[in-house]
């Protein structure tokens, strides 16, 4: 029996939005081809509901409903409204490159003083011109994840970043994703880095929303390759406006003895999602993932991360907390595959959530697949409230409420925020937990 | 004015009364010992006046210097100069001694509208204060309580006390699980504390540690109540006869 489903007012709006932005999309041949068939595959599945397990928790249909227009390219005033809100998310001694709306903005990003060995391109300038190649991975999809399948249909511009073999970076990129316009519409990006054999370097990535900007979507998308030996320290930060959507992937491949210790904090957007695929290519190679959500309101904040552990010899670290006040849901599903070849596999993945209030919600699937059997894998979670007795430990040595639930809050973040390497970056982080804490009064 | 006077004190939990009509007064400088048989009520008591949640007086009053204590939250309490040290100090893992110990006492400074110690004031201050409580300074650096001995826990709370520098004390406790020799050091360590601005009250089941923090009076609970105060022969006398006589009475 053949099912016909009709289309949604939604599918249809998403439809004539594709149509419409076709003509702004980079790239054409083969390039145009790819997005069509993502585009085709978003549509068939729409957006994503509880129905399918994988979304279970974050049912996009209720919590977002609709897929806004593209975004129009920043103008003057929505440019120096970014600038604006640059100044207020800087870190010190890294090189900037600015996105507005999901264009890329050259005036904005540090672009004067070139290093040996880094390359930094544009997604635009690549699709329409870079070699074909690079363009297909650029736009290789997994299609059977409709988010991921909308974004390739819809990437506008990003950054392509190529680190040459045994560069040592000498300051951390900073990827700053600012919305600006203030029509609520949608902004599609997709940036790769892609790191040479024995490279250290530093990617941080930040999402932030300039003066006005509300109820604005973000759609991204990274892909990343880290070569034989290469090392690289990633640091996620969502500090979206309250009422924005922030749903997002990422994969990276990692190469023989290659190290990533990534960390990412949610603190803003509305409904956020973020989908880290993480392959394990080559032997010996070592991922730390650490995360925290600080959420509120009725803040929805999912991590669904996918561990793929498909050769011998690699070891997986996953520590992820979350602190949840209010009406605020957690979620975080994390799925550790080890392949039939891959012994000697060392994999752990530790998840906690605090609750604040009666009404906050967390959700924790972790699922473990192994098919190998000389393994190390282990997985634990915990939910609970802060602990009665600690507080009032603190409260009899003169501490007000607050401050007492601070202390132990920061605590309790503080074990996946000591995974930042570096000094700098790390006190960036302590601080801006420390203003989340601040602002709870 | 006494520096603490509890009148009549009902205290219940979870619909069971465990005080039933309390009474004790504490002047400025005294050393008061309680002792009592175990489920008296000596923690309930001290509980109840340092603030914890999850006790309801159902009647009677404590008072500090005129005040009304029950009025007060917890951290008012502290910063008044109301100290318990805990019969089982909890372990805070993830924040330091160090961190902790500095929050505590400039919270408790703020909220008398004194100014925030300067780093290296406090770090001499703790260090000097460790040193005298054979405190070893990397445990300062450690979460607080987390891994300590029972007896390092112990003289964590004396230290907390040599730091706030609180006018009541109460020590719940304070000698048990201790060996003899950390036993002379929290004793020594308390003694040092004794002044004419400070009074104590110390909570504990031997006359052993009588010997050495000497009381100016010595109270005896049972079910709820004072039974019977007198001076410090009465801990001897409780020594020889134990405690059946004024449970009966009681
Ligand atoms: N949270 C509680 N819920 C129920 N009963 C309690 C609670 N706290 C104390 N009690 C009861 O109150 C009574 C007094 O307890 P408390 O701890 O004050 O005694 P204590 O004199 O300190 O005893 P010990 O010498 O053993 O320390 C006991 O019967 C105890 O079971
Ligand atoms: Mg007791």
């Amino acid at each position: 029996m053949n099912v016909v489903l009709a289309k949604t007012d939604t599918g249809r709006a998403v439809s004539s939005s594709f149509a419409l932005a076709r003509e702004r999309l980079p790239g054409s041949g083969k390039v145009a081809e790819q997005r069509r068939q993502a585009f085709e595959a978003f549509e068939r599945a729409g957006l994503p509901h509880r129905r399918i397990e994988d979304w279970k928790y974050t049912d996009l249909r209720v919590l977002m409903r609709e897929v806004l227009p593209l975004a129009a390219a920043p103008d003057t005033a929505a440019l120096s409204r970014a600038e604006t809100a640059l100044k207020l998310h800087a870190i010190e001694r890294t090189r900037r490159l600015v996105l507005v709306d999901g264009v890329f903005a050259p005036k904005l990003s540090d672009l004067g003083k070139s290093e040996k060995g880094l390359s930094v391109r544009t997604l635009r300038e690549v699709l329409e011109a870079g070699d074909g190649a690079l363009q297909s991975e650029l736009l290789a999809s997994d299609n059977s994840n409709p988010m991921i399948a909308l974004n390739t249909a819809m990437a506008t511009d990003g950054v392509v970043i190529e680190i040459a073999n045994g560069t040592v970076l000498e300051q951390p990129l900073h990827v700053v994703h600012v919305a600006s316009a203030t029509t609520p519409a949608a902004t599609f990006t997709r940036s790769l880095l892609r790191i040479g054999r024995d490279v250290a370097a530093t990617l941080v990535e930040s999402f932030v929303a300039a003066e006005g900007a509300k109820a604005y979507q973000t759609y991204d998308s990274l892909i990343v390759s880290l070569d034989d030996n290469a090392r690289l320290d990633h640091l996620r930060l969502v500090e979206d406006g309250l009422e924005a959507f922030n749903i997002a992937s990422a994969a990276v491949t990692l190469g023989a003895h290659a190290q990533l210790n990534t960390f990412g904090m949610v603190s803003g957007a509305s409904v956020s999602r973020y989908q880290p695929t993480i392959v394990f290519a080559g032997e010996g190679a070592r991922v730390d993932t650490n995360g925290v959500n600080l959420i509120k309101g009725r803040q929805h904040a999912d991590t669904t991360l996918f561990m793929d552990h498909a050769v011998p010899n690699c070891a997986s670290r996953e520590v992820f907390r979350a602190v949840i006040d209010d009406r605020a849901h957690s979620v975080f599903q994390g799925r550790i595959i080890v392949r039939p070849d891959a012994q000697k596999t060392d994999a752990k993945m530790m998840t906690r959530a605090l609750l604040l209030s009666d009404e906050a919600e967390a959700d924790n699937k972790p699922e473990l697949e192994i098919f190998a059997d000389d393994v190390t894998c282990g997985h634990g979670a915990t939910t609970g409230a802060l602990d009665e007795s600690l507080l009032f430990y603190l409260r009899a040595r003169g501490l007000p409420e607050k401050e007492a639930q601070a202390l132990l809050i920061q605590a309790f973040v503080g074990e996946a925020i000591e995974s930042i390497t570096s000094d700098s970056l790390r006190e960036h982080v302590i601080a801006a937990a420390r203003r989340w804490l601040e602002a709870r009064g | 004015m006494a520096l603490l006077e509890v009148k009549d004190l009902q205290v219940r939990v979870e619909d069971r009364e465990i005080l039933h009509g309390l009474s004790l007064t504490v002047n400025d400088g005294e050393v008061h010992a309680i002792m009592g048989p175990n489920g008296s009520g000596k923690s309930t008591l001290s509980h109840v006046i340092a603030g914890k949640p999850g006790y309801e007086v159902t009647g009677g009053q404590i008072l500090f210097r005129g005040e009304d204590l029950l009025e007060m939250e917890p951290d008012e309490r502290a910063a008044k100069g109301v100290f318990l040290a805990f019969q089982y100090p909890v372990e805070i893992p993830g924040v330091t001694t160090m961190n902790f110990l500095r929050t505590a006492l400039n919270a408790q400074r703020k909220a008398r509208g004194e100014s925030e110690l300067l780093v290296p004031d406090f770090l001499k201050k703790v260090r000097s204060v460790a040193a005298g409580l054979n405190i070893p300074q990397d445990m300062l650096k450690r979460g607080v309580n987390v891994g300590f001995s029972g007896g390092e826990k112990k003289r964590n709370e004396i230290l907390q006390m040599a730091l706030f520098e609180p006018s009541l004390c109460i020590l719940d406790e304070m000698d048990s699980g201790l060996d003899i020799d950390a036993l002379r050091i929290a004793a020594d360590g308390v003694n040092a504390l004794r002044s004419p601005e400070r009074a104590m009250v110390v909570i504990t089941h031997y006359q052993r540690l009588l010997n050495y923090i000497v009381p100016d009076y010595v109270h005896v609970m049972a079910k709820g109540r004072v039974v019977k105060s007198g001076g410090k022969e009465l801990a001897l006398q409780l020594e020889e006869s134990g405690y059946a006589q004024f449970e009966d009475a009681a």
